[in-house]
């Protein structure tokens, strides 16, 4: 097995505990982090075919690493807006549920 | 082709820390093991050939990410228990483990399925590479062959940043972000945020400028200068801006509206947006990039100070 296979399959896993952790965690926050878990993930698999793709003398293809940076700059816009919007829902509700109903314990 | 050892150790510890950050107690573990994750990561992308993309995340993965979320889990302290209370039954639980573990086989299915060779656009970046007149070919792709994803990944940062600013509460509009932090101005915290920014500003300014023909770039180089406005501030040094002076405003829109700029006179005198006449590549390139760096690093750390909460209107 190639190190870009090994890399591939790692992130074929990451996908999917981030996604377990994105749908089991109640707080929105951990969802936050579960949910940035399993973006790395699609990173990786992609960073992983970009070194799959290494030739005329380049260790990786360079476009799909160049839409790798892009990526990372985009993915932390959307976790710093969701960040914004989580405080102000604690700011205006006093609590962090996300449940329809208030929970039995509020 | 045997898998060198740092190899599978790094993957073991990647998975173990993912697995970590799912399941720990509490917010402030999974977070903190999120930080680790992300330096890791770095590590994953040095593995993966790919330096700058190494450079990016342990800078903005790892590091912005990792404090916005620091920062979070201390406001959000109090919201933890009920939230606790709320814990997904055992039904939920289980078919969320069927769903993750179903995605990941379809994607394992996938990987093992690639085709042989590899497509690659390598050979067409290394053939049209000189033309453009930078040596990194990363570079070349992000503001020569792909430019436009480049402009729109600016534009997605400041309609970010419009997006935060605007959750703030009416009264505060206009005013400053976060809180005013004060901290002994003897203290350790002090000595470090006078000591680390020239020091930081330099590698910051090195690493903008290399980038045309070695790893590095704009955005690694933002977020180092703003992670340095970011310790000023925190050590009580200086203040965040108020969101409606006319320099944030202007700086914030510059690099977008130059990178337009740049890319109508590329229609003009090259026959397409963002095309470059021949010979012009190179001084275009810099100019986008020099306009583009006062935006990144105003928009990360505004990004990372959030919606304004004082002082609002004058």
């Amino acid at each position: 097995m190639s190190v870009e296979t090994l890399f591939a399959l790692a992130a074929c896993a990451l996908v999917g505990i981030g996604l377990y952790g994105l749908i089991v965690q109640p707080h929105p926050l951990r969802k936050l982090v579960a949910f940035n878990v399993m973006g790395s993930g699609v990173f990786v698999l992609f960073g992983a075919l970009a070194m799959r793709g290494a030739e005329a003398g380049m260790a990786a293809d360079p476009v799909p690493q160049a839409l790798l940076i892009t990526a990372i700059v985009v993915a932390f816009a959307a976790t710093s807006v969701t960040v914004a919007l989580l405080l102000r829902l604690i700011e205006s509700t006093d609590n962090a549920s996300l449940a329809d109903e208030p929970s039995a314990g509020d | 082709m045997m898998v060198p050892v740092v190899s599978v150790v790094v993957v073991a510890l990647l998975l173990w820390l993912a697995v970590w950050t799912v399941v720990a107690r509490d917010a402030f573990l999974a977070v903190a093991a999120f930080v680790v994750y992300g330096l890791l990561l770095a590590l994953v992308w040095v593995r993966l050939a790919g330096v700058d993309v190494a450079l990016t995340e342990a800078a903005i993965g790892g590091g912005l990410t990792g404090a916005l979320l620091l920062g979070a889990v201390g406001r959000l302290r109090g919201t933890e228990a009920a939230a606790t209370a709320e814990r997904s039954s055992a039904g939920t639980q289980g078919v969320a483990l069927v769903l993750s573990v179903g995605v990941t086989m379809a994607l394992v299915l996938c990987v093992l399925a690639l085709p042989e060779p590899a497509p690659t656009m390598a050979p067409q970046v290394a053939h049209k590479l000189p033309a453009t007149g930078v040596g990194n070919p990363i570079t070349g792709v992000l503001l020569a062959f792909r430019a436009l994803d480049t402009l729109l990944e600016a534009v997605v940062l400041v309609i970010a940043l419009i997006g935060v600013w605007s959750l703030a509460p009416d009264r505060f509009w206009g005013g400053r972000p976060g809180p005013r932090y004060t901290t002994d101005p003897d203290g350790i915290l002090a000595y470090l945020a006078r000591v680390l920014p020239p020091i930081g500003i330099v590698i910051g300014i090195y690493l903008f400028w290399a980038g045309a023909d070695h790893p590095g770039g704009k955005f690694q180089s933002a977020t180092i200068l703003a992670a340095m406005w970011m310790l000023v501030q925190m050590a009580g040094l200086g203040d965040a801006p108020r969101i409606d002076s006319r320099w944030v405003r202007g700086g914030v829109v510059i690099g977008p509206l130059v990178f337009v700029a740049v890319g109508l006179f590329g229609a003009w005198t090259a026959g397409a947006f963002l095309g470059y006449p021949d010979g012009w590549a190179k001084p275009m390139i810099v100019a986008i990039e020099v306009a583009l760096l006062p935006t990144l690093v105003l928009v990360l750390a505004l990004l990372m100070n959030g919606p304004p909460s004082r002082g609002g209107a004058r």
